[in-house]
């Protein structure tokens, strides 16, 4: 059990550097440390942590539910659908308040999943390969969908703020919507139990009593707030909940009872981890920390799918 | 006392179960045969609730099995079923475990940690507790999920081809088990299965439901109901009932 000790000295040591690395120097600048600390780099620290956080925890939630671990929430199209809801929304209502914009792009996001869902029930599963497959393209018809109502109406640029996920833009004021991510994580410990029971299977889980559907919209609703929230923050990510999950299930297991911190704590610190290499690789430019995780997340997901094969000659 | 009165399923307009009616006894260990498509899994589905009719009612020790919530259901059945999906990474202990869920829904007692004990040295898992059921061998993973449904603590098991691609080492080890939970010393569990071979299924059942073509041909005591000439009607191929050494054996002609 020393791996916890070193896991949050680590969160300790990313968040220092977080707060200490940036295009401004806060030893040797015009403005005041503390106000630079303030309004910069703590939200942008907290908000790396709580989008982390709730990526890999949705990953979890939508393995689990349909019994595949190749598939990632951000690569079969919750995010498109929750840039559709916003897109929809700007469009009918602009003046609409922050909270309205949030809830209906979390429904299409909810109904944008629900949707993949009902595919993933009909496609056979002798090839777990097929489903990921399926979601990119499903995916990428809603992305298809998205571009071309923001390309008609003049919005592209808009919508671009949405699509590739980074901090650099995380002020105080702006972030605060992630903390629903905080109470999404608190609901998920607390249905733990039932999500471990999904990824037995519908059989199963109904067998065991589970009312399987309601505890399905359970999480896949803690799954769509999860997105749109980070959407409309900080800007979609995907990868994140691929990795993390699969990294905590060949370490630990599948009981979430004891796994689902992990599964958060890592998600927020390699979040985190990849927007300080964003800040620092050409300073004092930055590279967003969607593509940074992009990078390091396809290596980890292609040496994942390689030691997948191995296991089933060995 | 399980009673099904005239079950009729359809899926995407193909009738699968015609007018099934039946009644079996408890404290059995009964076997569902018949020809492949003949509708058995597809009846055990229906009996655990799985499944719903388009006509007809399941009662299960006098309860309409599917008018009763999931939860209320597993405290009356278990299954142990084909799975699909990816292997869960649980320790077996855990999966176990998770048999007793319908009982705390969340918040194990002592009662439960007993129970689940007991299920592990009962299917001799102890040495395996810790091992995830993923690494484990088909025959080792069969006996696992097969303790969790045991742990469920219900009157009845339902069991869809348990045996599937098992040694015959694992065959006889599951079998003896799931036949001693029939007798008085386990609380005389009711058990139902699917069951493909004839001769496991002559040497351990005490009751038959013979299928075929979504209907019941023949259901009672397998002693006074199974021969020669059921079995052949049955699968439309010569097979004879014999005895070698005192244990009944069906071959093929």
């Amino acid at each position: 059990m020393r791996a916890l000790p070193v896991a949050l000295i680590g969160l300790v040591l990313l968040s220092g550097a977080s707060l200490l690395v940036g295009a401004t120097n806060l030893w040797n600048t015009p403005l005041d440390t503390g106000m630079v600390l303030a309004i910069s780099r703590v939200p942008r620290t907290l908000a790396a942590l709580l989008a982390g956080a709730g990526l890999a925890l949705a990953g979890v939630v939508v393995q689990q539910s349909v019994q595949n671990r190749l598939v990632d929430p951000g690569l079969i199209g919750t995010p498109e659908a929750a840039m559709l809801g916003l897109l929809a929304i700007t469009l009918i209502a602009p003046g609409a308040a922050l909270m309205v914009k949030m809830s209906v792009a979390s429904l299409t996001a909810l109904a944008g999943t629900a949707v993949f869902f009902m595919l993933a029930r009909l496609v056979p599963r002798r090839d777990p390969m097929l489903l990921p497959l399926v979601g990119l393209i499903y995916g990428g018809i809603l992305g298809a969908v998205v571009l071309w109502l923001a390309w008609a109406t003049d919005l592209v640029q808009f919508i671009s703020i949405w699509r590739t996920g980074e901090f650099s833009g995380v002020l105080r004021g702006r972030y605060e919507l992630l903390w629903i991510i905080a109470g999404l994580a608190l609901i998920l410990f607390v249905l733990a139990d039932r999500i471990t029971l999904l990824g037995l299977g519908e059989d199963y889980a109904r067998a065991l009593g589970l009312n399987y559907l309601q505890t399905v919209l359970l999480g896949l609703g803690c799954v769509a707030v999860t997105f749109s929230v980070v959407v409309v923050t900080v800007g979609a990510m995907p990868f994140v909940g691929l990795v993390v999950p699969n990294i905590v299930s060949r370490w630990r297991g599948d009981n979430l009872r004891q796994n689902l911190p992990w599964v958060a704590l890592l998600g927020a610190v390699f979040v985190l981890g990849a927007d300080l290499l964003g800040r620092v690789v050409r300073w004092p430019y930055e590279i967003p920390a969607a593509t940074v995780f992009a990078v390091f997340g396809a290596a980890l997901f292609l040496w994942l799918l390689n030691s997948r094969k191995a296991r089933h000659h060995g | 006392m399980i009673e099904i009165t005239n079950l009729s399923l359809s899926r995407d307009g193909v009738k699968i179960l015609h007018d099934v009616s039946l009644r079996l006894p408890q404290g059995r260990l009964a076997a569902i045969i018949g020809p492949n498509g003949a509708g058995k899994s597809t009846l055990l589905h229906c009996m655990a609730g799985l499944l719903v009719p388009d006509h007809g009612q399941v009662y299960v020790n006098g309860q309409d099995i599917h008018a009763l919530r999931e939860q209320s259901r597993a405290l009356i059945l278990s299954l142990l079923t084909q799975s699909q999906g990816a292997v869960p990474r649980l320790s077996v202990r855990d999966l176990v475990a998770f048999g007793r869920w319908p009982h705390h829904r969340g918040r194990p007692g002592p009662a439960d940690h007993a129970v689940i004990a007991e299920a592990m040295t009962r299917f001799d898992l102890d040495a395996l507790a810790q091992r995830s059921v993923d690494s484990l061998s088909g025959g080792q993973r069969q006996r696992a999920f097969v303790a969790m449904a045991y742990a469920q603590s219900t009157p009845w098991m339902f069991l869809d081809e348990p045996l599937a691609a098992l040694d015959p080492k694992y065959v006889r080890d599951i079998m003896d088990r799931l036949h001693n939970m029939t007798g008085p010393d386990s609380g005389q569990r009711s058990i139902a299965l699917v069951l493909h071979d004839l001769s496991v299924a002559a040497r351990y059942a005490d009751f038959c439901i013979a299928m075929k073509d979504g209907r019941i041909v023949a259901a009672g005591p397998w002693r006074e109901i199974v021969t020669s000439e059921l079995l052949s009607d049955l699968y439309d191929t010569p097979l004879r009932l014999a005895e070698l050494d005192g244990a009944p054996v069906v071959v093929g002609l």
